[in-house]
């Protein structure tokens, strides 16, 4: 039986850690926003030819 | 269960206190500089025009991906990188990112920046984009670099790609001129890192990187950056007699060309003791400017070409 006092064995961040990850997450969301804000831009560049794939 | 097994249980999970600015050293910050330069070019010398936003765009995926190239390079060399005093501040030796976690970088990056080229550009140069980040992780990192002498010789193509892929996205095809571009860059190579390597041959002994000056000895360097340097200043200068580039590029290269040659001469000549240093790290820093300063030519003809017509 487990045993409800207990905590999970989990892994606490020091505000270092926190202060890091955080920064990443941002960065890569920046990334992901602008990789949508170009495709996006290129829709109104090309028109309907943006579903034309040259080789 | 083994002592191993039961030491690697216990031991405490490793949290990341990796910075974008660590992540962002992966990508090979100054690398990248020449390649987006050397890019540029490419792409404004193509001819037809290129949307804006389009050109932004593949500049964007090239320099991404040599980036990636730069994080999958670090990846598979964190372990001679830390022998040596040019390298052992990059991420990895320094304890800040894993290799796994630069090898997952690198791998994402290099994706989303050929998909994003073939996809938004066009396939050509996306495919192109792709063979030079795997010809130089592949190719370069892993199989010549550690085996022969020639690794930054042979090497030297995926550095000089950049403009070819870069022509690929706004003409959709290939000509002579991004192969000029692309010899030019091919010949520079030699000349520029055996310099390098003749004033940190030290750091690749120690790091067990068959350099030309760790396996054939300084003297036999200095000959063959004399050789490959007649060799570029030769290709440099062809496009202004065979008729691509005009008579400014033709005349900057060859005074370039010069400088280059003098400096080479020099490295020739003194072998031994400060005078011998001072020549290679001369040649290094000039060879930088040298390339510059040629692509830097053609670019302004492209611009001045544009912006006269406007005015007059």
């Amino acid at each position: 039986m487990d045993n409800k006092d207990e905590k999970p064995n989990r892994v606490v961040l020091t505000e270092a850690q926190k202060k890091r990850q955080r920064e990443r997450s941002i960065a890569i969301a920046c990334a992901l926003g602008i990789l949508v804000l170009l495709f996006f831009a290129v829709t109104f560049v090309k028109g309907p030819g943006v579903l034309v794939r040259p080789m | 269960m083994s002592v191993v097994d039961q030491k690697a249980i216990e031991l405490p999970p490793r949290i990341s206190e990796a910075s974008v600015a660590d992540y962002f050293a992966l990508l090979k910050p100054r690398v990248m500089s020449l390649v987006i330069f050397t890019a540029l070019v490419g792409l404004m010398i193509a001819p037809g025009h290129v949307h804006p936003v389009l050109g932004f765009i593949s500049i964007l995926c090239i320099a991404v991906g040599a980036g990636a190239s730069g994080a999958l390079n670090m990846a598979l060399e964190g372990d001679i990188d830390v022998l040596m005093s040019r390298t052992a501040n990059r991420p990895i030796p320094r304890g800040r990112i894993t290799r796994g976690e630069a090898m997952g970088f690198g791998l994402t990056l290099s994706f989303f920046s050929v998909m994003t080229l073939g996809a938004l550009v066009n396939w050509y140069a996306g495919g192109l984009l792709a063979f030079t980040i795997f010809f130089y992780v592949v190719i370069y990192t892993m199989g010549l670099k550690r085996r022969t002498a020639q690794n930054i010789v042979i090497g030297g193509a995926a550095g000089a790609l950049p403009p070819v892929v870069a022509w690929a996205a706004a003409t959709g095809s290939l000509s002579v001129e991004p192969l000029l571009l692309f010899l030019i860059i091919f010949f520079w190579t030699p000349p520029h890192f055996w310099a390098l390597a003749l004033f940190r041959s030290d750091d690749y002994a120690r790091a067990g990187v068959p350099m030309l000056p760790v396996v054939a000895g300084p003297d036999a360097t200095r000959l063959q950056i004399l050789l490959y340097t007649i060799v570029l200043v030769a290709i440099a200068a062809a496009p202004w007699p065979l008729g691509y580039f005009d008579w400014v590029y033709g005349v900057t290269s060859l005074v370039l060309g010069a400088g280059m040659l003098v400096l080479a001469i020099n490295v020739y000549r003194h072998r031994t003791g400060s005078q011998a240093l001072r020549a290679t790290r001369r040649l290094f820093a000039f060879s930088i400017l040298y390339l510059f300063a040629l692509f830097a030519v053609l670019l302004l003809d492209v611009v001045v070409k544009a912006v006269v017509p406007l005015i007059w």
